[in-house]
């Protein structure tokens, strides 16, 4: 059975179940409109670690064990742990999982980590090469701010289209075959840059991404936007989000009354300061993990295209005057029994 | 009326600053830079001395007051030592200011912590 | 996609909100006309307690360091300019706060490649150019002396 669809999509030959995912958030996401949801909300932004690397990694390694133990599956029988973060060499996935003594694939995309480590993990089980892998993605905004901006206790003021970066990290369990939330294949992205300078508006550097990505799903596979029940990206925010409906639209796709995006349903922008939205490799993860998983397994959903999105920039790209090139992943996510 | 001086032309160079800020997107780091270094020209000048004289704190307490001190001090030293006070004349004049922000900040990365957010 | 950069350019442009330029104007005058009434009151007071006009100028600068430093160790003043942005950030606390709040974060990568040098990540370009262009203005005087 051919695998490959179009130029960007494959579609598994079986679908490949997603069994658990775990979601531990820093406080202000806990204060969100999806508080109640998260499996751990801890308090402390530097969780009882002397820094806020060491802080992202706990978070990590702790969505780790608690998606472990929700698949009730030890740590040790996971085949591979795909793990992506923004920190620089990818500090927070190494410290956070070099206990966890599994074979370790460590991977950027700006924060479309989970749908990076979704569509290799979907395809490393559909390929044979594994039976369980274990996905992980994490963010602070401390050790963001510390990496991309200003020391924290800096003064400066935020732009009205600067997003906030999420405290959190999230993982997913997938294996061989199970039953209810799967993976049935996914979209990998291009490279997409549209000439966005402004570091304080990554929704307008990856909307682009985010449209290119959802257009050519489509395409490949010669469905529509009526296919699934939502299309949610990862971290657009409301500027990304507008952006996104009017390219898409531009190319005959009409997706306004089912898309989400996790970056808005994170915080409450009115009580919460945060601007744009949330981003971040934890944003997509943990909003995922928490809530559209949750509500698939209950039935609210039953078929989503889950498109995270990232900004592929560095401070010192940044710097030396470069754009900024977003990317998008999308996996296609259905309920299967 | 001194205060009241000080408080419209202090709040002016601040406003600037603010409009600058919000329109050209440079990052207050770099306000920073420009306002010093503006400070500096308009006070080698001759023109911010004027405003000192005129609005006191309102003048001297902003960024470009900082730069005036420098221009200010390179002059004086120029004019007591000759060519070597080009040298010397601005960063005496900002030592105490330099000093002050420098032991005060080694201070602080001794005693505090960054407050989360 | 049928979208170009140039007319992407635009439509961001569009989607993008702007700043409140008139609150946030009206906010740094006031905050920053307080600060240098501040430094004014102050200047007063040195001076009639027997310090030459420099001297007090000087002291002025201390106090409001200090003041600056101080908020900043106990994590008050980027709340201070989030509210009132340059009214806060021009002023000569800014540039205590930029060099504060590096050290204080960068404590973490030790004290000599964290706090020593991080302390001038922000205030260096700030001395290096207001010095450069204070020599500048040295080297032009000295010759219109001549």
């Amino acid at each position: 059975m051919l695998k490959r669809h179009g130029e960007q999509t494959v579609i598994f030959s079986k679908p490949v179940g997603i069994v658990a995912a775990s979601s531990v958030v820093g406080p202000k996401e806990g204060e969100g409109p999806l508080g109640g949801r998260f499996d751990l909300v801890e308090n402390g932004l530097m969780f009882e670690t002397r820094s806020w690397e060491a802080a992202e990694s706990k978070f990590a390694k702790t969505a780790v064990n608690l998606c472990s133990c929700k698949a009730e599956i030890p740590v040790g029988d996971f085949e591979y742990i795909i793990a992506g973060d923004l920190l620089n060499q990818s500090t927070g996935s190494i410290f956070g999982l070099r206990d966890t003594n599994r074979p370790y694939l460590g991977i950027f995309g700006a924060c479309s980590a989970m749908g990076e480590g979704l569509s290799i993990g979907g395809m490393l089980i559909d390929g044979g090469f594994a039976q369980k892998v274990m996905i992980v993605a994490s963010s602070h905004f401390c050790s963001a701010e510390k990496q991309f901006r200003f020391p924290l206790e800096f003064g400066s003021q935020r732009p009205p289209t600067s997003s906030w970066t999420v405290t959190g990290a999230a993982a997913a369990a997938l294996t061989a075959g199970g039953k209810g939330p799967a993976l049935m294949g996914c979209t990998t992205g291009k490279i997409v840059d549209m000439g966005v300078k402004d570091a304080h508006n990554m929704g307008a550097a990856m909307a682009g991404a985010a449209a290119d990505t959802i257009a050519a799903h489509f395409r490949d596979l010669g469905r529509n936007p009526s296919y699934y029940d939502a299309i949610i990206t990862g971290d657009l925010g409301h500027v990304g989000q507008e952006l996104l409906l009017q390219m898409l639209s531009r190319e005959g796709f009409e997706i306004a009354s089912r898309h989400r995006d996790c970056g808005i349903e994170i915080f409450d922008k009115d009580t919460q300061g945060t601007l744009n939205g949330g981003s971040g490799c934890a944003c997509s993860g943990v909003v995922f993990a928490a809530y559209f998983y949750e509500e698939m397994k209950r039935g609210k959903y039953n078929k989503i295209l889950f498109v995270p999105t990232g900004a592929l920039m560095s401070p010192t790209s940044v710097q030396q005057g470069e754009s900024i090139p977003g990317i998008a992943h999308a996996v296609i996510i259905e309920n299967w029994s | 009326m001194q205060f009241f001086w000080a408080f419209i032309i202090g709040g002016a160079i601040c406003a600037i600053g603010q409009i600058l800020i919000d329109k050209t997107k440079l990052t207050s780091a770099r306000i920073l830079v420009l306002f010093v270094v503006v400070g500096v020209i308009l006070g080698g000048a001759g023109i911010y001395p004027r405003l000192v004289e005129f609005a006191g704190a309102g003048a001297s307490v902003p960024l470009p007051g900082f730069g005036n001190l420098l221009a200010k001090g390179v002059k004086q030293e120029i004019d007591a030592q000759g060519a070597i006070g080009i040298l010397t004349g601005g960063l005496k004049a900002a030592a105490a200011g330099l000093m002050a922000a420098v032991s005060l900040s080694f201070l602080a990365a001794l005693i505090f912590e960054p407050k989360a957010k | 996609m049928k979208t170009n950069r140039q007319h992407y350019d635009q439509m961001v442009k569009k989607a993008s909100p702007n700043s409140k330029l008139g609150l946030n104007c009206f906010k740094a005058f006031i905050v920053g006309g307080l600060i240098c009434v501040l430094g004014q009151f102050l200047y007063g007071l040195f001076e009639s307690w027997g310090a030459t006009n420099d001297q007090a100028a000087t002291y002025v600068a201390i106090t409001l360091i200090f003041s600056a430093v101080l908020l900043t160790g106990i994590g008050k003043f980027d709340d201070l300019v989030n509210f009132a942005g340059a009214g806060a950030a021009v002023p000569i606390t800014g540039f205590a706060n930029a060099m504060a709040s590096p050290a204080i974060e960068f404590k973490k990568e030790g004290y000599i490649f964290g706090v020593g040098a991080k302390m001038f990540l922000i205030a260096g370009p700030v001395i290096v150019y207001g010095t450069l262009a204070s020599m500048l203005v040295g080297i032009v005087y000295f010759f219109i002396q001549r």
